[in-house]
């Protein structure tokens, strides 16, 4: 028998911003993150939605699931749009608002990565959320760059399951020098509760990726969604951490800047990246060289996470004797 | 005050006096000086507005979505290439009804590069719902701008001012700046219709099915049938504070010609020299100058055309395929009308192509010899 985790009396006490009523399908990941995003945020809070499942499911004209404005916009436009409705609310004064672009894989590895880059280079202080179901699925399951290797989707089908690796926005976000960068999962509720609430205090770009559970799109039971996120961390397939940005100034002249990384959890029992990847229907047709090569990339982005973060401790001792 | 400024800034200006909140922009010439100005207003706060440096015209637009949807003034300019990298995001931001003001510099677009002045750009727009104002001269450039927000804010569709590259838009002339407080009256702090905010919590755009979608294209329709009313009104109430006369069209010695001449933009004042030159010579003949084309004032065209004994219309644009857009437009507004003159399409100045005082008359000689127009458009000074 697992343990059971300990969710902090907010998360399921603190002002529920988010309705019943949604049309999403059983099982899916997204309005559950949604639920505790918004509950670690409050009600001053804009959601910047683009084309995505939510954009559908959080209720067509008359209503609206959310008690916080929502802004509509254009598929590949999330983290500009954000950037605009920032700049805006800080010309009203409104300094305590957090503007929340909210896109699927789609809007954040694909379509949407040139607003998204442009809007981190330029350190906008929004917080943007992937929630990241690893393909087109509101569209009925399209490969996107955020589509493991070896993944059945209606484009990759029988024959021509996707070959390539999985795109590493985290490592793309942190290219670009952002306030903040976390992975969560609802699997972990607590540590995404506490995530959100810290990237509410920090200002500038704040980049979260969730990954997100999708039955259909994933061939599973829409029970085990949870189940098979929290296998997802487990196997070291998504590792939950987060990466703080360092700046300090040495003597007030030159300007250093460094990464602070912390590992979140740590997989209390081990599951093998095939345990992962065969409780998915997706993944059936996967190759034995694929798992293989899957396990080793995992493994050794697993092995630079926590090297990093012994390089962190180093980088904290050393800030430590020079102030 | 008088300022001796290029077109450009002209626009720059007009923003500023407008007290815009958020503007945003990228860089491609001929446009870019109306941006590097205003980033110079804002540097040295002399415009109290928020710049957001994109990395795209169409990021440009959509971050005056968000801008615009927080209820704040907004401005963009572009060109080009630019204005067609947006095209999306103008559909949405008219859907949307939001007061957006963008100064378009008329470039031409191709599978080869010219920097050139065309209109192909703009009218390639026409569709999406914003309204279009074409002009003529720095001045009227500048007061265009104000008078943009005051319709743009009435009725809630964004409006695109659109003029001549290089030959409006850096080309320097005397322009009165209007006094700040004057501005001030004419066109008060902007506050939308409906407000983000957080004690109602609205969601603005968002999944409209079947049963509403039909019905919010309509209301689109009915708000430009708006603007066509209340444009008149904003440009008398310009008038009695600034002292300008401005209108849906302008006319120039077409009261009792027989002949009129149709232009928009910097191609009309050449044509005026070629106008007095004829009439010099006992021509009847006049100019009717586009000011507003999206929405078209219908009316306004009947009333100045139906008394001609022959249009002709000059097109610095192309639908390729049809011809000039202008004459197709003005083709299909006097169908339904009584007095029908034939209307003879003329291309000329594709790509910058000067056309010159000597040209307009050429093509009014044409014209003046011709009892019927040809079915295809006469290309004008094309090399053989």
């Amino acid at each position: 028998m697992q343990k059971m985790i300990d969710i902090p009396r907010q998360v399921l006490v603190e002002e529920e911003l988010m309705q019943p009523g949604m049309t999403s399908c059983q099982g899916c990941a997204a309005p559950i993150s949604m639920k505790i995003a918004l509950k670690a945020l409050g009600e001053r809070t804009v959601v910047v939605l683009p084309a995505c499942c939510f954009a559908v499911f959080v209720g067509g004209y008359p209503y609206s699931s959310l008690k916080v404005p929502i802004i509509h916009c254009p598929f590949e436009t999330a983290a500009v749009v954000a950037s605009g409705a920032a700049a805006a609310l800080d010309v009203r004064g409104e300094k305590d608002v957090v503007v929340m672009a909210w896109a699927g894989d789609g809007g954040t590895f694909d379509i949407g990565m040139q607003a998204l880059s442009g809007a981190a280079e330029r350190n906008e202080n929004i917080l943007f959320v992937c929630y990241d179901n690893e393909a087109y699925m509101n569209t009925g399951i399209q490969r996107s760059s955020a589509t493991p290797m070896g993944a059945w989707t209606t484009t990759t089908p029988a024959g021509s399951i996707k070959e390539e690796s999985k795109k590493d926005i985290e490592q793309i976000m942190l290219a670009h020098h952002i306030s903040y960068m976390a992975t969560a999962s609802a699997a972990y509720p607590d540590d995404m509760f506490r995530k959100f609430r810290k990237a509410r205090q920090i200002t500038g770009m704040k980049f979260i990726h969730l990954l997100s559970a999708c039955p259909p799109g994933w061939r599973i039971d829409p029970a085990n969604s949870i189940q098979v996120m929290r296998m997802a961390t487990q196997s070291n397939v998504f590792p939950i951490y987060e990466v703080n940005k360092l700046r300090f100034s040495k003597d007030n002249q030159r300007f250093e800047e460094d990464w602070e990384y912390t590992i979140n959890v740590f997989p209390e029992r081990k599951v093998s990246v095939k345990g992962y990847l065969k409780s998915q229907g997706r993944f059936g047709l996967i190759t034995d060289e694929m798992i293989d090569y899957t396990q080793k990339k995992v493994d050794r982005k697993w092995n630079e996470l926590v090297q990093k973060q012994d390089n962190t401790n180093q980088v904290i001792q050393r800030q430590a004797g020079i102030c | 005050m008088k300022k001796a400024i290029k077109g450009n800034h002209a626009i720059s200006y007009g923003v500023k006096l407008s007290k815009v909140g958020v503007i945003s922009a990228y860089p491609i010439t001929p446009q870019t000086t109306i941006v590097e100005e205003l980033s110079e207003m804002c540097a040295s706060k002399d415009l109290d507005a928020s710049f957001i440096k994109v990395e795209s015209e169409h990021s440009a637009m959509a971050a005056l979505i968000g801008a615009a949807t927080t209820g704040v003034r907004t401005f963009t300019a572009t060109s080009g290439n630019g204005l067609l990298l947006m095209h999306e995001v103008l559909h949405w931001t008219a859907g949307a009804r939001l007061p957006i003001v963008m100064a378009n510099v008329n470039r031409a677009v191709s599978g080869v590069w010219n920097i050139w002045a065309e209109q192909t750009d703009s009218l390639a727009q026409r569709d999406t719902g914003w309204i279009q104002i074409y002009c003529e001269s720095s001045q009227e450039l500048l007061d265009a701008v104000i008078m943009a927000y005051k319709l743009a804010e009435k009725v809630m569709l964004p409006v695109m001012i659109a003029y001549d590259a290089f030959f409006l838009s850096h080309t320097t002339e005397i322009v009165d700046i209007p006094d700040a407080d004057l501005v001030d009256r004419f066109i008060p702090p902007y506050v939308p219709p409906v407000s983000l905010n957080f004690d109602e919590p609205r969601m603005f755009g968002g999944f409209f099915a079947t049963d509403y979608f039909y019905e919010h294209r309509y209301t689109l329709q009915q708000a430009t049938h708006e603007a066509l009313r209340y444009y008149p009104e904003v440009c008398r109430e310009f008038h009695g504070v600034f002292g300008r006369a401005y209108d849906l069209v302008e006319t120039y010695q077409a009261e009792d010609a027989e002949v009129i001449l149709v232009t928009a933009g910097a191609i009309t004042s050449v044509s005026r020299i070629a106008i007095d030159k004829l009439r010099a010579k006992g021509e009847k003949v006049g100019i009717m100058k586009l000011r507003m084309f999206r929405p078209i004032p219908v009316d306004c065209w009947r009333d100045v055309l139906g008394k001609a004994r022959k249009v002709v219309v000059i097109d610095r644009n192309m639908s390729v395929g049809l011809g000039g857009v202008f004459a197709s437009e003005i083709r299909s507004a006097l169908y339904a009308s009584d007095n029908r003159p034939p209307i003879y399409s003329v291309i000329a100045g594709l790509g910058g192509r000067d056309v010159t005082p000597e040209d307009v008359e050429g093509i009014l000689n044409h014209v003046l010899t011709h009892d019927k127009p040809s079915d295809e458009p006469l290309f004008w000074g094309l090399k053989q």
